[in-house]
């Protein structure tokens, strides 16, 4: 059982950004990728999530052998229990963020069924207490005015309400003082859990720290070059990305 | 038989009004008769589909067939303070639970009778003539009854008033009638409803007079949900004394043709007038609106922000002038029309306007057309709503951001309510 992606190509317009990219994310484990700007890290996330903007030339990726891009429409891929914490997450003028995340909580159920009003509040209201979110956020519209660092806890704060098989956090340090990324890097470890996989995109080691993956992969020019345990982390952070991209070429 | 709504020797079958003013009725049907019926070459009918405006298949309303029924379904508020009820032109129901002393709220037809000194300054005073004078003059050829509120000096009505006008039967007319006196630092809510009691087409044409004397504060929603085959008019005319503020929130949820004048006059100093439209729009429906924000007085303030949501194939005019007269400096007026299009098909036409006579101003309009954002449209769906929900999402977000700017928490959120049910996203 596992996230698994097989020699994936995708362009956006006519420029290719992945390159024939392999990775697999057994349930259970988490896995970092680390890689420069421009390594095509965050295409990787909008990809599996399935952005229009991107076209998918070759390889496939399977949710548990389910073929993701058998599911057209993003929708289906998120039901199908696949999140994506964005980079940078849209604003939805007008939607609360409690009428969001209910909205798409109903949207799992089946025809007909209607999610229990107080039983979903008490669940927010627990998962904002550990994200250290104000419960007068819920009537605030997604992501509206928030700062970088609330927009990232409302992606952590949707993901522990969805309740995903395989999570993709893109970028999710990015913004974030110290304080705010123990915050969030608790909520992501309290999701630790046998029964899901997670793939953590980031550039700096700092994350790793808090979030303590068991693979580090290092993406360059599309595809993944290298791979090792947490140490890699640190000695990319000692050393700079220059001596892969070297060894790549040379194993090229 | 029903009688059709037009023929000459119709009286009003059981008129309560005085003689006075059934004369007035009178003189306006002939004034309806002799009025020419608008083309495309009157400015104000611009992109206007005229073909509404035959009114000859229309009758006369008949008795609704259930009074207990439509009182029943009159319900709005968890709390209010007064309500009345009408269907097909006649008062079925009127309660007031918790009105301050000196407060009026009557009948249209009785309060001629027993206030007619107030009836004659206040009714039908202030004429819109944005286009529909023949329709205004049908209106007071044929009111038979209305809601006529009054509230004395320095009275403040904390719960909101609500009113319910139905139509019910096929092709039958209705002439709603609000009229609202607010006097000096008063303060009052009011929320009127307009609803089909079945899926049949009718006509209504009705008229809201809203006065607010010095320093008072009025809130008038108005919530327009007529079944979809429905023609109606709706002309409003509110006058703004000195520092005095009036918020009015249309919300046109039915309809098929719906023609809406809405002026507002600002005639004492440092008064302001707020008025705000929500129109979702679909099928083959089309709201055609005209604005008039009337600056006469000084450091008066007037803002407009109309927001309208098009699928399908359907249409919505907008006209609006913010007319600004040679006493009124330090005048501060916004206009803004906001038009979300949800199909390719869908036809908005928008046409802001300015005048302006006097030089010490701040005075901004516009209009602007935008689609749906397919980034916000990705998000929601990468979250596992679909598409067609989260359309709908996004069209309930766009009117909730004005709904925002409803002060009374139990009405923004019933608005709310209500919008989330007519978007099918509750």
């Amino acid at each position: 059982m596992s996230l698994n992606i097989q020699n994936l190509h995708a362009n956006i317009g006519e420029r290719e950004i992945l390159k024939g990219l392999n990775l697999e994310i057994p349930k259970g484990q988490i896995h970092a990728i680390m890689g420069k700007n421009g390594s095509g890290k965050s295409t990787l996330a909008k990809v599996m999530a399935g952005h229009p903007d991107y076209e998918v030339t070759a390889g496939e990726v399977t949710l548990d052998g389910l073929n993701l891009f058998e599911m057209a429409e993003p929708d289906e891929r998120a039901r199908a229990g696949l999140f994506v914490a964005f980079q940078y997450p849209m604003e939805i003028p007008g939607v609360t963020i409690a009428n969001f995340i209910r909205a798409a909580l109903q949207a799992r159920l089946p025809k007909g069924e209607e999610l229990d009003a107080v039983e979903y509040y008490e669940l927010l209201y627990k998962k904002m207490e550990l994200l250290k979110i104000p419960r007068n956020f819920t009537s605030r519209a997604v992501n509206e005015g928030f700062s970088g660092g609330e927009k990232k806890r409302c992606e952590v704060l949707q993901m522990a309400m969805l309740n995903p098989v395989y999570c993709v956090l893109d970028e999710t340090d990015s913004g974030l003082d110290i304080d705010a990324l123990k915050i969030v890097s608790e909520g992501v470890n309290a999701m630790r859990s046998p029964e899901r996989g997670m793939l953590v995109i980031t550039h700096y080691q700092r994350l790793l720290d808090y979030i303590v993956p068991d693979v580090v992969h290092v993406m360059v020019d599309g595809r993944i070059v290298l791979s090792g345990d947490k140490s890699l982390a640190l000695k990319l952070e000692a050393n700079g990305y220059d001596w892969v991209e070297k060894e790549a070429l040379q194993q090229a | 038989m029903n009688s059709t709504l037009i023929e000459k020797h119709v009286t009003p079958i059981s008129s309560n009004w005085p003689t006075w003013f059934a004369a007035e009725q009178k003189t306006a049907l002939t004034d309806y008769e002799q009025s020419p019926t608008p083309t495309r070459r009157h400015e104000s009918w611009r992109f206007a589909n005229l073909k509404p405006l035959d009114l000859s298949a229309f009758v006369d309303a008949q008795p609704v067939s259930s009074e207990g029924r439509l009182i029943n379904a009159s319900s709005g508020l968890g709390e209010f303070s007064a309500k009345m009820v009408f269907g097909n032109n006649a008062l079925l129901h009127r309660s007031a639970q918790s009105l301050p002393d000196g407060v009026i709220f009557e009948s249209l037809e009785s309060a001629a009778a027993n206030h007619a000194e107030l009836f004659r300054k206040y009714f039908m005073a202030r004429p819109t003539d944005l286009g529909s004078s023949k329709f205004t003059a049908l209106h007071k050829a044929r009111v038979s009854t209305g809601v006529f509120l009054y509230v004395p000096a320095n009275t403040t009505v904390t719960l909101p008033i609500e009113i319910f006008h139905w139509a019910e039967g096929n092709n039958a007319s209705i002439f709603p009638h609000t009229l609202l006196i607010c006097g000096e630092n008063s303060s009052v809510t009011v929320m009127d409803y307009f609803k089909s009691a079945d899926k049949l087409t009718a006509l209504a044409c009705g008229v809201n007079d809203l006065h607010l004397e010095k320093g008072s504060r009025l809130t008038y929603i108005a919530v327009q949900d007529w079944s979809s085959t429905t023609t109606a008019f709706h002309i409003n005319s509110t006058n703004v004394d000195a520092n005095a503020k009036c918020t009015a929130l249309i919300a046109n949820f039915g309809g098929g043709f719906v023609r809406g004048e809405s002026l507002s006059r600002l005639i004492g100093e440092g008064s302001r007038s707020e008025m705000y439209s929500i129109n979702p729009v679909e099928g083959t429906r089309e709201i055609d609106q005209r604005t008039l924000q009337d600056h006469i007085a000084p450091h008066a303030t007037s803002d407009l922000l109309y927001l309208n949501a098009l699928d399908d194939r359907s249409r919505t005019i907008f006209a609006g002038l913010i007319k600004v007269e040679p006493g009124a400096q330090g005048t501060d007026a916004y206009q803004k029309v906001r038009n979300l299009i949800l199909s390719d098909d869908a036809d908005p036409n928008s046409m802001p306007g300015l005048e302006i006579l006097n030089d010490e101003v701040r005075c901004s309009h516009g209009a602007t057309n935008g689609p749906v954002s397919e980034d916000e449209l990705f998000y929601m769906q990468a979250r596992g709503i679909d598409r067609d929900k989260a359309r709908r999402l996004v069209v309930n977000g766009f009117f909730n951001s004005l709904l925002e700017r409803i002060e009374d928490a139990a009405v923004r959120t019933h608005l709310s309510g209500l919008l989330a049910k007519r978007l099918s996203v509750d």
